[in-house]
């Protein structure tokens, strides 16, 4: 029997939105963009030029500093547009998408009789390397590098967030490739997560070669942070790699078939959406596709991901690199007359200030939320609140004072090496004072990793 | 509402904004603009829903908390009064009587504290805060009746600008600016803040006067200058006894503690720990009585320990106090040490300081300047317990 942990502090934020367990019709795709600020710490350079023919698994970009690791086009195609922000920053390449999929050849292998460094240079070549982020820091893995141990939650605890055994269902054998492949990439265990309060899926429980535990508790419990602080934290000079079962389905794919085939699935999710149900698409998929006269009339924020974490983006955006859910809510930009008095039911709050929390201990409330922010940014005031919802042996106010205050010393030694943003994210919500906690976790990443390295 | 807001946006605020004829007026426009309406701002960065608590919901929480204290004061003032004069009369003209002489001080403790808040943020340009909505209740309720409304201004002015903005405003501050004014008040006008003539209100009309005997000394007064006090246990525990507005009543404090704990803004941690902190230092005493020097200490420090904690300005002071979250400590468990030693340095201020029986205003301060330290030890603790394990993985 797998272990169970039990988590107790966090919460489940529970939205109206959740997507039908049924998947839609799938829509040819025309258009996927990569965006180099799905993934941190790497010099991005330019490998593909506007008009360039390519194929899917050709290089877009590659990382300066270490040239074998490519971010590869999910489609085949022509490069209709590269994106560029303040000071030529490059936002995203668009790929006019073939209608029907060529592929490079990387060669199909059982990753099982492959060496260490040929299963290396196959995910670096492929793009699929890209997936694996490193800690600390929630960067790009390096490839020179190995870590202790590899960690992947087998489910989402996040609002709305889709079942991932059903979101995976039929791709048991890829993943088993994807495990073989990875359990060459470093001597330590590979951790999967899984949720105790579920049945858990075939995928996950006939997967060999992963050490499985299961945790039982709200919201952050499957966030794959939480699990590595519960099993095996990360000390100082230690490297742990994370993934997410979609991406090892992916790199499974690439062993099993020499492709790289970006197809995923994912929710369509949030209060907005009229037909919630799951799609079939690729990483890098236009969300115009799934949204267009899908949501209803009025000012609404289309999110690729989750609410916690996801990217706001505009009805011609593109999904995330690590996004399994497109999530529409509306927008909160409605100022409240005496809002801070009025004891609003449809508000959610940790703090007993609402009647929310006494109606959520009546039935099974679900609120639909909007994004306002509900008041203005302060100074840390209120003590107690973060720790509610953060369940890691660190003490996260303080953190967040010692980045503020670029106090090095203070970041190493109270725990920053541990975290990366998405394990702030309740931290965020909850916060009276509103500030912008995963914003200072990442500056905080940043000055460690430019400093420390 | 939404008319409201359309005339506010196109007709007031444009005169605030820059280029604006008030354009320095900009922080009293946008604190009354926000006092009204929470803003419609959606979040731009981060997560993309949010609680639905800030910081006005929470400070106007513990006015809400503080509301019984201030009824009850109100009343019992006037209670003390009628009493002291030997007259009968109704709940209501005892009430009256009270609110008379409690607005007033309430009025300007929010008019003076404010305005020097407003002030001070037009000169430096800063946002205004919502921390004085409750410094401005709490200030009242901790001063004597007879208190002239001048020292109450003057010690709200003193709080707000030493206590809390020359720091950098709510949140910033390492002294509760309410414990601040009292300190101040106490220090600069002693005879104001002390003795007998101050608790009750006296004053006369044509043909009154003070009952024979009448002393007008509270419970800790007459327990340090006599060893005991003619208030039982049950009239601390209700109320109906000498001592400043707002923390005579057990009762009324406790309402307001349920509240506090209840929404989760104050902390049960610290409360909790400070009356365990209260009665050990009590229970101490009681055990220590028979070795003091004085028949008077004797007596005092054999006050049975929950009849220590049920008088003077305790229970006020760790349920409203003491769980500034500001000034105390932050953490959990530095929250259980702080609370502790408040109780116990309070009880033990109270009983060894002959010129100052209450002692849980000075305890708190003290501990105020304390609670950092005491977070960083326990921060400490928690570094080194990293630290462990990395020698462990090494060792292993």
């Amino acid at each position: 029997m797998s272990n169970v942990i039990k988590i107790k502090r966090g919460v489940d934020i529970k939205l109206i939105g959740e997507a039908e367990k049924e998947f839609a019709s799938p829509l040819p795709i025309e258009t996927a963009a990569l965006k180099p600020d799905d993934f941190y710490g790497v010099r991005m350079k330019l490998a593909a030029r506007e008009g360039d023919e390519v194929k899917a698994g050709t290089p877009l970009f590659f990382n300066k500093d270490d040239d074998q690791v490519k971010f590869c086009s999910p489609v085949s195609g022509e490069v209709a547009q590269v994106i560029r922000g303040a000071k030529r920053k490059i936002l995203e390449v668009r790929v006019l998408a073939d209608k029907e999929t060529r592929y490079e050849d990387f060669g199909a292998a059982d990753p099982t009789t492959l060496e260490r460094e040929e299963i290396v240079s196959k995910l670096a070549a492929s793009g699929c390397w890209s997936f694996i982020r490193q800690r600390p820091y929630n960067t790009v893995a390096d490839t020179t590098k190995e870590p202790k141990a590899i960690f992947i939650s087998g489910f989402d605890s996040a609002p709305l967030a889709p079942d991932l055994g059903f979101l995976l269902e039929g791709q048991e054998e890829e993943f088993q490739a994807g495990i073989h492949a990875l359990s060459k990439l470093t001597s330590g265990k590979i951790h999967l997560g899984l949720n105790a309060k579920e049945t858990p899926a075939k995928i996950f429980t006939e997967t060999k070669g992963v050490t499985i535990t299961r945790y039982d508790g709200p919201h952050p419990a499957g966030v794959v942070g939480v699990q590595i602080a519960k099993i095996d934290p990360i000390n100082k000079g230690e490297t742990v790699w994370t993934l997410t079962p979609e991406h090892v389905v992916i790199m499974g794919r690439l062993f099993l078939t020499g492709k790289y085939d970006a197809r995923i699935n994912i929710a369509l999710t949030g209060s907005e959406v009229k037909e919630k149900k799951f799609h079939h698409t690729i990483l890098g998929a236009p969300v115009k596709h799934f949204v267009e006269n899908n949501i209803t009339e009025g000012n609404n924020r289309i999110i690729s991901g989750n609410v916690l974490t996801g990217t706001k983006i505009t009805e011609d955006g593109y999904l995330g690199s690590f996004e399994r859910q497109v999530t529409v809510i509306p927008e909160g930009d409605e100022p409240e007359l005496f809002g801070w008095l009025i004891p609003k039911p449809d508000k959610f709050s940790i703090s007993r200030t609402l009647p929310s929390w006494f109606m959520r201990k009546l039935g099974d409330v679900q609120y639909k939320l909007d994004t306002g922010q509900h008041g203005e940014r302060r100074a840390f005031v209120v003590t107690g609140q973060y720790e509610q919802v953060f369940p890691f042996d660190i003490y996260p106010v303080q953190l967040l004072k010692a980045i503020i205050t670029q106090d090095l010393d203070g970041m190493e030694n109270l725990g920053l090496y541990e975290v990366v943003e998405e394990d702030f994210a309740l931290c965020e919500v909850v916060c009276t004072s509103k500030i912008p906690v995963q914003s200072i976790v990442r500056e905080g990443l940043d000055l460690m990793k430019k400093e420390v390295g | 509402m939404k008319a409201l807001n359309d005339f506010l946006e196109s007709k007031v605020k444009p005169y605030f904004e820059e280029g604006g004829k008030l354009e320095k007026y900009w922080p009293v426009y946008d604190g009354l603009e926000t006092f009204l309406f929470v803003p419609g701002h959606p979040t731009e960065q981060g997560a993309h829903i949010r609680d639905g608590i800030d910081l006005k919901r929470t400070m106007n929480t513990v006015i809400m908390a503080l509301i019984p204290c201030l009824l009850f004061g109100m009343w019992n003032v006037g209670y003390q009064h009628y009493l002291a004069l030997g007259i009968d009369a109704t709940f209501i003209d005892q009430f009256v009587f009270g609110a008379i002489k409690v607005l007033p001080i309430v009025v300007v403790s929010y008019a003076v504290g404010l305005g020097a808040e407003f002030l001070f943020c037009i000169i430096k340009g800063h946002q205004i805060n919502e921390g004085y909505l409750v410094t401005g209740m709490l200030i009242p309720l901790i001063m004597p009746v007879d208190i002239p409304l001048w020292m109450v201004a003057l010690s709200c002015i003193f709080a707000v600008i030493i206590g809390k903005e020359v720091f950098g405003g709510t949140g910033m501050n390492i002294f509760n600016p309410a414990l601040l004014a009292r300190a101040f008040a106490f220090f600069a006008y002693p005879s104001f803040m002390s003795g007998n003539d101050v608790w009750i209100n006296t004053s006369v009309r044509d043909g009154q006067s003070v009952v024979d005997g009448f002393s007008g000394a509270t419970v800790l007064g007459e327990l340090a200058t006599a060893g005991s006090t003619h208030y039982s246990v049950l009239d601390a525990i209700i109320g109906t006894i000498p001592g400043s507005i707002g923390e005579t009543s057990v009762i009324a404090i406790a309402l307001g503690a349920g509240l506090l704990i209840f929404t989760g803004i104050g902390s049960w941690r610290i409360m909790l720990s400070a009356l365990a902190g209260g009665a050990v230092m009590g229970i101490i005493f009681n055990a220590l009585a028979p070795y003091a020097i004085t028949e008077v200490q004797q007596a005092f420090m054999a006050v049975p320990f929950w009849h220590q904690l049920a008088v003077g300005g305790f229970a006020f002071g760790i349920v409203f106090m003491a769980t500034d979250p500001v000034t105390a400590s932050q953490t959990s468990t530095g929250k259980w040490i702080y609370g502790f030693l408040i109780g116990f340095l309070a009880i033990m201020i109270r009983i060894f300081n002959p010129a100052y029986p209450e002692g849980v205003m000075l305890a708190i301060l003290f501990m105020n300047t304390m609670a950092p330290l005491i977070d960083h030890y326990v921060l400490q603790a928690n570094i080194k317990k990293r630290k462990k394990r990395i020698s462990l993985k090494a060792r292993a």
